[in-house]
């Protein structure tokens, strides 16, 4: 909790900042770079990207991929978990990081098959 | 905070309190541990919202018709700036609060004071702007007819492609029907107010004007809303039971009513979130005045309601991608 105790680089170390405040500006332009291009590639939707990967959209997959890099930045500069020790790191994340996924991904599998068995009408769906 | 290596200690003082395992105090590791349960709240919402949204993907609706408005901007259509501006607001309000927590390590009261109003403003902007979002979502903009499967049949005008508002095209029919309350008639039976112009009168105007075709909630390959003919649509209208105008828990004019349910319940729950937030800001902020903190000797008390506030920002990094974006 000593304000000397902050590690000031990110992007692993590509980018080093002088102060503890320095960083905080930094990583907010980072988070509204990654937000704006978020913003943009919603506003125009490219046409590459419209192909899908895995029964979803590449441009979804992206909004998805860049929503996780803006929750890690979050995490470990804003809330200062690149300052706890290991075993709080992990405490923290590893439920979540385990948990989600799995949930995310039986639900959805789940999704997927009603969608198909009402699709292929054994279910009166428009009376 | 002395840590000694444990070898060393006494059981009494192990045991006796005093004692920071991870290097954390108590009250900071338990915001943390809340936080992740929450966190696992959050995610059983936003997944089931993906399980609905799954089952129905060929016919969800599209966000971006939606969330069309932005103040002071009538008529015109922006999609998704506002929100977008939200978030914008909402992560600066979150580095304002970083900002506060770092001041406190330097117990520097006048600027921990100083930035914790800046916070305060914010989150309350954002709930202010939630509450503008709802107000427009519940109120809808063009109205629709509803059938009796639970599906939105919304108009276009073919020639101009435009979205028609059921209010304007509508021709009145002269009706003794109004809304049964329960001061009249049976004392214990009462109906929701009727809608401005009946199934009747929405079908007269759609047969009087050759232009206007149905939009229906199917999603094409491209993932536009699928338009009938003028033929289909025809017969389609046939198929209307009741007319809907705006999105509540039962009906919903965008489209699927279970998109309406979950926006009400998971931005409504982030909404009380940011809400709570603003208040325990609000009591930290003149416990920071009153000089609580700086008799006691540190201010983790902000750097644990920071947590807090950073944690509602991150959860709503995830509302927007999910409601707004995909």
């Amino acid at each position: 909790m000593a304000a000397e105790g902050h590690k000031l680089a990110i992007f692993r170390g590509l980018l080093k900042f002088k102060s503890n405040q320095q960083k905080i500006w930094g990583v907010l332009i980072f988070l509204s770079i990654v937000t704006t291009v978020e913003v943009a590639l919603g506003i125009i939707k490219p046409e590459i990207l419209l192909g899908t990967f895995l029964r979803m959209k590449l441009l979804n997959w992206i909004f998805i991929i860049l929503t996780i890099v803006k929750a890690y930045y979050i995490a470990w500069d804003f809330m200062h978990i690149r300052d706890e020790t290991n075993g709080l790191k992990n405490s923290i994340v590893l439920p979540l990081v385990i948990l989600i996924p799995y949930l995310a991904f039986i639900l959805l599998l789940e999704a997927d098959y009603i969608f198909d068995v009402m699709e292929a009408g054994f279910v009166a769906w428009n009376f | 905070m002395e840590v000694t290596s444990n070898a060393s200690l006494e059981e009494s003082q192990v045991w006796g309190g005093g004692n920071k395992p991870l290097k954390a105090s108590y009250g900071k590791m338990m915001m943390w541990f809340f936080i992740v349960s929450d966190a696992l709240t959050f995610t059983g919402f936003l997944v089931s919202y993906g399980f609905s949204r799954f089952k129905n993907i060929n016919s969800w609706p599209i966000a971006d018709e939606v969330f069309t408005h932005f103040p002071f901007l009538h008529g015109i259509d922006a999609p998704m700036y506002y929100v977008a501006l939200m978030t914008f607001i909402l992560i600066f309000s979150s580095v304002t609060m970083v900002l506060a927590v770092d001041a406190g390590h330097h117990m520097n009261k006048a600027k921990v004071t100083f930035y914790m109003l800046l916070t305060i403003i914010g989150g309350a902007i954002f709930v202010g702007s939630q509450a503008w979002e709802w107000k427009n979502f519940i109120k809808g903009e063009y109205g629709a007819l509803e059938t009796r499967g639970g599906q939105i049949l919304q108009f276009v005008n073919a020639e101009s492609g435009k979205r028609a508002a059921i209010q304007d095209f509508s021709i009145g029919i002269e009706s003794e029907r109004t809304t049964h309350q329960a001061s009249n008639g049976i004392w214990y039976q009462d109906e929701t107010p009727l809608p401005n112009v009946s199934v009747a009168e929405v079908k007269k105007g759609f047969l009087a004007d050759p232009n206007l075709v149905i939009r229906t909630e199917k999603l094409t390959e491209n993932g536009q809303k699928t338009v009938l003919s003028r033929e289909d649509s025809l017969i389609k209208i046939e198929e209307a039971i009741g007319v809907v105008e705006g999105a509540n828990l039962i009906h919903n004019e965008y489209g699927n009513r279970l998109f309406a349910d979950f926006f009400f319940f998971i931005t409504g729950f982030h909404g009380f979130h940011v809400f709570s937030g603003v208040v325990i800001n609000i009591i930290i902020f003149f416990n920071v005045i009153l000089g609580t903190y700086e008799r006691r000797g540190h201010y983790e008390m902000v750097e644990k309601v920071g947590l807090y506030w950073h944690f509602v920002d991150l959860v709503w990094v995830f509302v927007f991608t999910f409601f707004y974006l995909v």
